[in-house]
């Protein structure tokens, strides 16, 4: 009998074993999978057990959005004041749909799971006080969102400002924008219906305009069409044959200047400075040709073109026409030297680029948010400037600025002057498409001098004025606003 | 571990077992307290209080009654014991899973428990007496497996008809009949043995015994048919005839018992399927527990354990920090999940142990015997123990379909606890041989 006893107990160890291999199996090898399952409500429990940190401007007041606490199974709710100014900034944070944006990128700050946070979790955890996030100030200012959202009213489209010197964001609008609130409900159903509609809404709501997205910028690329030229040996005085199209080679397409006709304030021969001014295509196609694709894949790289920008939220960075495409096909070149073909840039990045002209030719790393501070007020994270790089010489950019200058002092872009301040812009209308109204663009920092802000607007499709758009008619008064705000000059 | 002596007589080393069981359950409770409010509750210091006078008595009892006992048992049993009260205790009360307060029940049937621990051992003064009364105590056990069904006694509580209810005692009848069944066999199948082995008989492959000598095995598999078709338990059903069954093999050394089992079982479980749809349905939600279209119904309990588990991770959440209150019936079936998530890895692969470590005593036990009754009982009170801890945590982590029963020495619930004591107390009273009293009068030796 003891021979069976001694199997009996190696069969049931046996067992055993089998049950220290699935438990293993359940708690270590698909933990993971098993905990993320989304029926699990585990997780998403024991993270709205937190106060959540609030998101601030830049004043450390104006609430982008903050916790209260709610009665239901989840302890605390997400709400956004105002909510469709700020929904790019912040995002949502959806029981259902996960979280977006700021609240996504600094969720360990949030949400309190920060080591530096540990100590203050500690001693909420010993008072038995709810765990509390941190604060997370931004640097948007929200009188200046406001204005710009005021200017660009509903048309879809999209400001950024930043400050060339530290590469702080000021405003980030996007039109369309969302509601996060809906979204944000615990109400599972309230958050499927919002996030269906957004869906169907037209625009892509739920993708920034501003950061998000990216469209062909037309003639503001011309700002860096122009770094490369005097980056390679080029002045504003270089000359160019003067005729009213390009004819491209290897085609029977050509260019034209905006408006027909050849460059105004040019004889037979134009120089690179009137043709900036007056934002003659032509011109800039021959500059393309001239330098050549290369130099001007070059030139955009250094601006961040291609590159991974490091920001707080997702940045779609500009795209350049690959040179793979330019082989055979040299009006891809001039086409891309005046921002069409397949360039494609952000209203972020393109104001970051007319930061980088501003700031002596170096481009700071765009920054979204200023500081964290812990749940006493104690500054915990602090975002220092950082330079990121310098795509231009710094003769380069005084040599821009003053083109720049005189693209708002008598050129294309004379609605975003302002008395007594000097400005410095540039303006874009990519037709893009023969079907739909141009893209109109206006990228410009002031004061020309002393620059303290840059802005890039872009209103999509002409903003209502159909083929009539330009970037200095619909896009520079728009620009023009937010700069007087800032500088204190508006009315 | 075989050729090791049996740790016979050792009551120190049972006392520091016992003292560290003890300071593991009241921390164990300490720190659910913690967990839920944050701070030590006023309960607490009178818990260990309790706590300490249940477990030296526990010690003292077996010290007194059967000295010469395993000192492993009673220790690694009431640590089992503890950590189930501390998790009850943090289990309710919550609407979801229990809806009063039921640490305190618990505790009043761990000293019920903890009396039928010690009237087992007084009583039991040499576990050979129980070979006399062989039919008598099978009757009891078969009597108290169909206790429920007699009109007016039995309560069908969530589909399964197993409790008895008098007045306002209600209890689970069939968890002590687990214990007749299992003495009765003992007794049966040492007496009748080597009838059984012979083998006059063939049926297709298998060689079978007289069909007289059958009969014990088909009124197994028809008592288990009932506990299955008119008690709808498929948990106890299956742990009956399967303790039959092993018993039946352990006394025999025949493995056509074992094939034969298995076939009846199979036919069982078979007919069950078509007539119910209910063994089916087990299986089919242990496959599919997480699909997306069940995962909210059918699958919602077994689901909820995985994540459980899963979310508990390797450390754990902590005691009290978790939520295993989203397990349905966590305190009960769902006992093995709840434990998981709060302790982590370190405390499933610890209950495991623990489990394992008893069991081995068990048998150990049980090849100490000199005679084949204290054999067969050692043994078959050992399976009884590993099979049904087996059953539930192999359902609970989907290892097998799942079936309702509890987790010994764990689970909330008196019936249970009661009978495992009195299991406790005989694999006990076996590993030690006659009480001192006894021994006194018998002379010397035995």
């Amino acid at each position: 009998m003891d021979r069976q006893i001694r199997r009996m107990a190696v069969a049931l160890l046996g067992l055993f074993l089998l049950l220290l291999a699935q438990v293993n199996y359940i708690q270590v090898f698909a933990a993971d999978e098993l905990a993320n399952n989304p029926a699990n409500r585990r997780l998403i429990i024991q993270e709205y057990e937190v106060d959540r940190g609030d998101i601030l401007a830049r004043d450390a007041r104006t609430v982008l959005a903050r916790s209260v606490t709610s009665r239901g199974e989840l302890r605390f709710l997400r709400r956004y004041p105002d909510p469709h100014l700020y929904a790019g900034i912040t995002g949502y944070y959806s029981v259902v749909f996960g979280r977006s944006e700021l609240e996504q990128s600094y969720n360990d700050y949030l949400s309190g799971r920060a080591p530096a946070l540990f100590p203050t979790n500690l001693v909420d955890e010993l008072l038995g006080r709810p765990k509390r996030g941190a604060t997370v100030i931004t640097t948007i200012d929200p009188r200046l969102q406001e204005v710009a959202r005021d200017a660009l009213g509903d048309r879809p489209g999209a400001v950024a400002a930043v400050d060339p010197a530290t590469g702080e964001v000021l405003v980030l609008v996007s039109v369309p924008s969302f509601n996060p609130n809906p979204l944000s409900s615990h109400d599972p159903a309230t958050a499927r219906d919002a996030w269906r509609a957004l869906q169907d809404a037209p625009g892509q709501p739920l993708l920034a305009n501003a950061n998000d997205l990216f469209y062909p910028p037309g003639s503001t690329f011309k700002i860096l069409t122009a770094a490369a030229a005097l980056e390679n040996g080029l002045g504003p005085d270089s000359e160019w044959d003067n005729p009213p199209e390009l004819d491209l080679p290897q085609t029977e397409s050509t260019i034209t200047n905006a408006g027909g006709g050849t460059c105004p304030g040019g004889g037979e021969r134009v120089t690179l400075a009137r043709a900036f001014q007056y934002s003659c295509n032509v011109i800039f196609g021959e500059i393309g040709l001239e330098l050549g694709g290369e130099r001007l894949a070059e030139q955009s790289e250094a601006f961040g073109f291609e590159q991974d920008v490091p920001f707080d939220i997702p940045f779609r960075e500009g795209q350049f026409s690959t040179l793979d495409s330019f082989e055979n096909d040299q009006p891809a070149v001039a086409r891309s030297a005046i921002g069409l073909q397949d360039v494609r840039a952000n209203p972020l990045h393109m104001a970051l680029v007319g930061a980088a002209i501003a700031n002596d030719g170096v481009l700071m790393r765009p920054q979204l948010v200023r500081e964290v501070r812990g749940p006493q007020g104690l500054v915990i994270d602090e975002m220092d400037p950082e330079e990121w790089g310098r795509p231009i010489s710094s003769e380069t950019a005084s040599i821009l600025t003053e083109l720049m200058e005189s693209v708002v002092e008598a050129g294309t872009g004379t609605a975003a002057r302002i008395p007594g301040i000097p400005v410095a812009g540039k303006t874009g209308t990519a037709r893009y498409s023969n079907e739909a109204p141009p893209h109109v663009w206006f990228v410009a920092f002031a004061p020309a001098d002393q620059p303290r802000i840059a802005v890039a607007v872009v209103v999509l499709n002409g903003g209502g004025f159909g083929d009539e758009a330009s970037g200095g008619r619909v896009a520079a008064p728009i620009a023009r606003a937010v700069i007087e705000a800032y500088l204190g000059t508006g009315g | 571990m075989s050729e090791a002596a049996a740790p016979r007589g050792r009551p120190r080393v049972q006392l520091a077992l016992t003292v560290l069981a003890l300071v593991l359950a009241s921390g164990a409770y300490a720190l659910v307290s913690l967990g839920r409010t944050g701070g030590i509750t006023p309960d607490v210091p009178l818990v260990a209080g309790l706590l300490l006078a249940g477990y030296l008595s526990g010690h003292l009892l077996v010290r007194r009654l059967a000295p010469t006992a395993d000192p492993v048992f009673f220790p690694v049993a009431s640590l089992l014991t503890g950590l189930g009260f501390a998790m009850i205790y943090r289990l309710g009360p919550d609407l979801r899973t229990a809806p009063q307060n039921i640490a305190l029940p618990q505790g009043i049937w761990m000293t019920v428990a903890l009396v039928a621990f010690g009237l087992t051992l007084w009583l039991v003064k040499d576990h050979r007496q129980l070979d006399a009364f062989t039919y008598t105590i099978g009757l009891v056990g078969i009597a108290l497996l169909l206790l429920p069904l007699v009109p007016g006694l039995g309560r069908t509580v969530n589909g399964a008809q197993l409790w008895v209810e008098i007045g306002p005692l209600r209890f689970q009848p069939s968890e002590l009949g687990k214990v007749a069944v299992v003495v009765f066999l003992a007794s049966y199948l040492n007496a009748k043995k080597e009838i059984l082995q012979l083998a006059p008989g063939r049926l297709g492959p298998f060689q079978l015994p007289q069909a007289r000598h059958l009969g014990p095995v088909l009124v197994a598999w028809g008592v288990s048919l009932v506990i299955l078709f008119v008690q709808k338990d498929i948990g106890a059903s299956l742990l009956y005839f399967g303790i039959f069954v092993l018993m039946l093999w352990l006394a025999t050394a025949r493995g056509a018992y074992l094939s034969l089992g298995i076939v009846l079982f199979a036919i069982g479980a078979v007919i069950g399927a078509s007539q119910f749809g209910h063994v089916e349905s087990r299986i089919d939600i242990r496959l599919h527990a997480l699909d997306p279209q069940i995962v909210q119904d059918e699958g919602y309990q077994l689901a909820q354990a995985q994540f459980a588990m899963a979310t508990g991770g390797i450390a754990g959440s902590g005691l009290g920090q978790g939520l295993p209150t989203y397990i349905p019936f966590a305190y009960t079936d769902f006992m093995f999940a709840a434990l998981g998530e709060e302790l982590g890895l370190f405390g499933s692969v610890g209950v495991l142990l623990l489990f394992v470590v008893l069991i081995g005593r068990g048998f150990r036990a049980a090849l100490d015997q000199s005679e084949g009754f204290g054999k067969l009982l050692a043994a078959g009170l050992a399976t009884v123990l590993g099979v049904q801890a087996f059953i539930i945590i192999g359902g609970v982590t989907r290892l097998i379909p799942l079936t309702g029963i509890t987790l010994p020495f764990v689970s909330y619930g008196g019936s249970s606890l009661v009978a495992n004591y009195v299991i406790l107390a005989l694999l006990i009273r076996t590993s030690a041989g006659p009480a001192p009293s006894l021994r006194a009068r018998e002379g010397v030796g035995g």
